[in-house]
């Protein structure tokens, strides 16, 4: 496989953060699957809008005001338009894509939930997908079932049918943040909708690489982070279904979010104001606005096809080198995952393993990647990761598995 | 940035591979699990305490190289110590890893208790992130000697 795909040095080159040197080196840092860096073209973008336009959205009738609400909205439109949904009115800003999935199950939920009702969801969940569940099943007595994993960490849906039968939604991952699997998502929606569920989908660690379309999907929900995709941390998306989301409760109450308070009580605005209470992070939104035309600029079909490249290097370089001393987690097979790897090597704890790489530079996650019940499935309390994105090459897996060496010769296994 | 030999120093590798005191006490011994919520590890310490004196301590669970050996030779610094001596090595170790009492004072450190060996944890205090796997086992110990 060649990789004619991406102009990575010159990808890199836009990251002031990848230029800095660290004790005289430069920084290797494959950990974009827990946060990813900002170009340069993110960061101006919110500099120059607090330098040059920033003011209230919604409120005033100035025209820095209406400046500002221009470049709020603007930020929807491309949202709307990165991930196809038909109308920018179904695109909600969140904190992240947390409080997303939790306005999922908040809203949706308490609206369309009774005791003994089902919801299902995947075993490798990150627990964002989980614990709102769970919460639900605290208060309301709802059900879970889980969609077992093959060996490879893919999905077993030798049992779906049965497991949605009767399922009021399917909430999962489109990519899993700990195997790197991408998971079958048109299919899922459909087999959701077959036994009559919604389709909710956790795009955190897929929308940032790869082409996503809602509406081929044919899903219902989609929840995403701006700070995994060259954007800013502090928001994220809820999109939904136009009609879902006209049909449910509002989640927070406050200000922007109603079309009418009295002393008796109070009306919701339309959409999206409807879930958008309080003033939003209206800087944060603009430089997910820059986020997403620098990601468009490059291709995010180029970025997908990057990231299979450096998938199947990162296989091929890491069992070359260390055979069977190293154990990748999840398939080989690129067709069906992403760039992040967890792995064991050489029975180092992954603590260890993070603290020896870090001496090169080398900066992987190391821990539960919140997602403890699938470490557990796995036998494991931790894993280490390594996660590759478009300002990763070829010379960062080869300094990984360099920094990899180094750690046998302190432990000496 | 500090050097690792600050961190893997030899005493602790030595804990981390040939762990001391591993295994389980039956009841009435007490039983604590630690979690170290940051990575998922988990400790069990398991005491038995006769006339005010810990008579047998164990340990199980899996956890890095830090938290392993510190589990470890806490178990060793324990085993035959009364209670009360116990505590004071949990304050004078937890002041070692700068971590405040309860009114977050910094604890002075106590001439009279002596560390021995968990003098080389020392080092710890150089990786802030890794002072949590440090302490884990000390921590469980002091809610394993709550449960009597
Ligand atoms: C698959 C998945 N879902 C949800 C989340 C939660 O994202 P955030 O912390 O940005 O809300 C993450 C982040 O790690 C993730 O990887």
């Amino acid at each position: 496989m060649t990789n004619a795909q991406l102009d990575v040095a010159a990808i890199k080159a836009q990251f002031p953060l990848l230029q800095r040197e660290l004790n005289g080196a430069p920084l290797v840092y494959l950990d974009s699957a827990n946060t990813s860096q900002k170009p340069q073209s993110v960061i101006d973008a919110m500099s120059t809008f607090m330098e040059q336009s920033y003011a209230p959205i919604n409120r005033s009738a100035y025209q820095l005001a209406s400046e500002a609400t221009d470049a709020y909205e603007g930020a929807r439109t491309k949202v709307q338009r990165f991930i196809n949904a038909r109308r920018d009115r179904e695109v909600v800003f969140t904190k992240n894509a947390t409080e997303s999935l939790n306005l999922v199950a908040h809203s949706w939920g308490r609206a369309n939930l009774r005791e003994g009702d089902v919801v299902v969801l995947t075993q490798m969940e990150h627990h964002a997908n989980i614990v709102p569940w769970h919460m639900l099943v605290q208060e309301k007595g709802i059900q879970l079932r889980w969609v077992p994993l093959t060996a490879d960490g893919q999905l077993d849906l030798t049992t779906l049918p049965q497991l949605l039968d009767g399922a009021k939604a399917f909430s999962f991952t489109a990519m899993s943040n700990v195997l790197g699997t991408i998971t079958p998502v048109q299919q899922l929606c459909a087999a959701a909708h077959d036994a009559g569920a919604i389709a909710i989908v956790d795009g955190c660690q897929y929308v940032p690489h790869n082409v996503t379309d809602v509406q081929a999907w044919g899903a219902d929900f989609l929840a995403f982070s701006s700070h995994k995709m060259c954007g800013p941390s502090g928001v994220g998306v809820l999109w939904g279904r136009e009609s879902l989301l006209d049909a449910m409760p509002p989640f927070l109450g406050g200000g922007n979010m109603i079309a009418d308070v009295r002393f008796d009580g109070f009306t919701t605005a339309e959409l999206p104001a409807k879930f958008e209470a309080g003033t939003p992070p209206i800087i944060e939104v603009v430089g997910l606005g820059a986020a997403i035309d620098f990601l468009d600029g490059i291709g995010m079909a180029s970025i997908r096809a990057h990231e299979a490249h450096m998938a199947a290097l990162a296989i091929a370089t890491l069992t070359e080198r260390f055979g069977d001393d190293i154990q990748l987690h999840g398939s080989t097979d690129t067709e069906v995952r992403g760039a992040t790897f967890s792995f064991a090597f050489r029975g180092i704890h992954p603590h260890d393993l993070s603290q020896v790489l870090d001496q090169r530079n080398v900066c992987v996650r190391a821990g539960h990647h919140c997602a403890k019940p699938l470490m557990r499935l796995m036998g494991v309390n931790a894993t280490a990761r390594a996660s590759f994105y478009l300002y990763n090459d070829e010379h960062d897996i080869d300094v990984l598995a360099d920094a990899l060496d180094g750690a046998t010769d302190i432990f000496g296994f | 940035m500090p050097g690792l030999e600050d961190l893997y120093r030899e005493i602790i590798l030595d804990h981390h591979r040939n762990p001391r005191n591993r295994g389980e006490l039956a009841p009435p011994a007490s039983h604590a699990v630690g979690h170290n919520p940051l990575c998922g590890d988990e400790i069990d310490v398991y005491l038995d305490v006769t006339d005010g004196v810990v008579s047998d301590v164990k340990v199980g669970g899996q956890g890095c190289s830090i938290s392993q050996s510190s589990a470890s030779m806490m178990s060793q610094a324990v085993k035959g110590k009364p209670v009360d001596e116990v505590r004071a090595l949990v304050r004078r170790f937890k002041g070692m890893m700068s971590i405040p009492d309860e009114d977050g004072n910094p604890i002075e450190p106590d001439p009279s208790v002596k560390l021995g060996d968990l003098e080389a944890l020392q080092g710890v205090v150089k990786f802030p992130v890794r002072i949590k796997c440090a302490t884990l086992a000390w921590n469980t110990l002091l809610e394993a000697l709550e449960q009597r």
